[in-house]
């Protein structure tokens, strides 16, 4: 089954566009990450499949019951991206809310998150740092064991350590099959630890699929040292110089760059998979040539 | 249960600093009013035929010099006016607070249907100011007792029902209103209380402008004609009931169905 499916889905806000026809399919068990800048359309997205906001046109399915029902919402955990509670409460009372808002006795999977988020429960709300308000939303979105978690920007705030803690607990939950499905406009994170990923821009989705795919292109990443500009051959792009060493994507036959390389006077060489970031900005780039 | 329980938790403060300044201004009222009325022979002719003015707070219609007449005057401003705009603010409040502080995406992100979060919220308006009259009574029966007073208790029942219907309707309208703003709005919950008020003072001033109580829900609870008449103006009564009605009737409509922001 899906954990997540949407067709055609769109959203207007009056006539400013908020999603455009986004088809989206989260398989139960994914680590699913969905990348794009501010403003692309992700909490939007992620906002229609909560309920908070309906949407224009188009279906959306959370294991396969249309979101907006209430029912719905019993299997998922989510974090917004803002972490707001009630002022004047205390971490623990916020928690424990809740908890009883979902009719659920989580004290101990509580306890747990925040010991080792190393949350302090007796602290009030309006103490907290954003960083400690983000560990608040976790403890809350993951404390009842959801089978879907749909986190929004959940790293944004949290210390590099606090993000190492987190994304192990998301890997454990994972591994107990729940399905995680987080934004980020980072993409090393997603690289790092999602399954899959779909990569939205201006309300449109640009691409849907493994991370490994993303990333094992045919592209590859080339430095060359000795040599102040890339051999004259077809499937060269990205170039950059900075003095002694030339960069560059290289998408084509591995022979033909290696003969054309053979009688340069190259001093190093330097072939490595390009990151996912780098094919993301190569495909923005490309996207831009064909809407010009 | 549990968003009731988290509301009234979180109004707690506000409802006791309203609770007691009311208490306290009715109580005193009450416990000067042997010393007024001391004082009130002669006077209260005059205050009966201060024209305009009399006529603006019922006092043509009432005696002063008698415990119920001051009462009336007395206590429709004290708890009409300090009920009104705490009512007015609990119900404007009441679902737009959540937007206005972000806390939205918490509450309604939960298993919970927004039409059972409007209900709880809505009942926990209800009883904070059910709260707040039953504290006014018991203030007003203790406080009466103390000065030994012992008056006719069909009207001041009335006075009080009247009183605790009128904050009702105000709270409802509000909390119709609430449903649609995405924040702010204590403002716009004051002002409704205090336009209310000043509509009645109009409509006894000109007999002209008598519609108005129509509009007002102060028009029912006049205690002129509560006190003097025995009975709640029913014509205007049913008025309020609708009004009490389209305003919850609209905030469960436009809560189930809107974007949350």
């Amino acid at each position: 089954m899906n954990a997540v499916e949407t067709l055609l889905l769109t959203k207007f806000y009056g006539k400013s566009r908020g999603i455009n026809e986004i088809a989206l399919t989260v398989a139960e068990g994914d680590f699913f990450g969905f990348i794009g800048p501010n403003g692309a359309g992700k909490s939007t997205t992620i906002r229609i499949l909560m309920g908070l906001i309906s949407q224009t046109s188009g279906t959306a399915k959370i294991f396969g019951r249309d979101v907006g029902k209430t029912d719905v919402l019993t299997d998922v955990g989510y974090m917004p991206s803002e972490a707001n509670f009630y002022h004047g409460m205390k971490v623990r009372e916020v928690i424990k809310y809740s908890a009883e808002l979902r009719k659920r006795d989580c004290t101990k999977e509580a306890e747990g998150l925040c010991e080792r988020l190393e949350l302090d429960v007796n602290k009030k709300i309006s103490e907290l740092s954003l960083g400690n308000r983000k560990k608040v939303s976790i403890v809350c979105a993951l404390q009842h064991k959801p089978r879907l978690c749909i986190l929004d920007e959940p790293t944004s705030g949290l210390d590099p350590l606090m993000q190492r803690e987190f994304y192990a607990v998301l890997k454990e939950r994972n591994a107990e099959g729940a399905t995680i499905f987080l934004s980020s406009h980072i993409l090393s994170e997603i690289q790092k630890y999602c399954k899959r990923a779909a990569v939205i821009r201006e309300g449109r989705l640009l691409f849907c699929d493994q991370v490994e795919n993303l990333v094992h292109t045919n592209a590859k990443k080339i430095a060359l040292s000795g040599i102040p500009e890339p051999p004259k051959i077809n499937g060269i792009s990205n170039v950059e110089n900075d003095g002694d060493v030339v960069r560059f994507l290289y998408s084509g036959e591995a022979r033909e760059l290696l003969n054309a390389l053979a009688p340069l006077p190259i001093t190093d060489v330097n072939i490595t998979e390009p990151d996912l970031e780098e094919i993301f900005m190569h495909y923005y780039k490309e996207d831009d040539r064909d809407n010009s | 249960m549990t968003i009731l329980k988290h509301e009234i938790r979180q109004g707690r403060n506000s409802l006791i600093i309203w609770t007691a300044v009311i208490a306290f201004m009715l109580g005193v009222c009450i416990l000067i009013y042997p010393e007024i009325s001391k004082q009130m022979d002669g006077l209260s002719e005059a205050f009966a035929n201060m024209g305009g003015f009399s006529a603006a707070f019922g006092m043509d219609k009432l005696n002063f010099g008698e415990f119920l007449g001051f009462f009336g005057v007395e206590c429709g401003n004290v708890l009409g006016l300090g009920g009104a705009f705490f009512a007015a603010l609990a119900g404007i409040a009441a679902l737009s607070k959540e937007e206005r502080g972000h806390t939205a995406e918490f509450l309604l992100t939960h298993p919970v249907s927004r039409q059972n979060v409007v209900a709880q919220k809505l009942v926990s308006v209800i009883v904070q100011i059910i709260i707040l009259n039953a504290v006014a009574v018991g203030i007003t029966a203790l406080t009466t007792i103390m000065i030994g007073e012992s008056p006719d208790i069909k009207p001041l029942t009335l006075t009080f029902a009247a009183y605790l219907m009128m904050q009702i309707e105000i709270a409802a309208i509000c909390f119709g209103i609430s449903a649609f703003i995405g924040s702010g709005g204590l403002g716009l919950g004051l002002w409704l209380a205090a336009a209310f008020y000043f509509l009645n003072i109009i409509a006894n001033l000109t007999d002209s402008a008598e519609f108005l109580k129509y509009i007002t829900p102060f028009g029912y609870t006049d205690s002129s004609s509560i006190i003097a008449d025995g009975r709640i103006e029913i014509k205007y009564l049913v008025v309020g009931i609708v009004m009490t009605v389209i305003g919850i009737g609209a905030a469960f409509w436009k809560y189930g169905r809107k974007d949350i922001s």
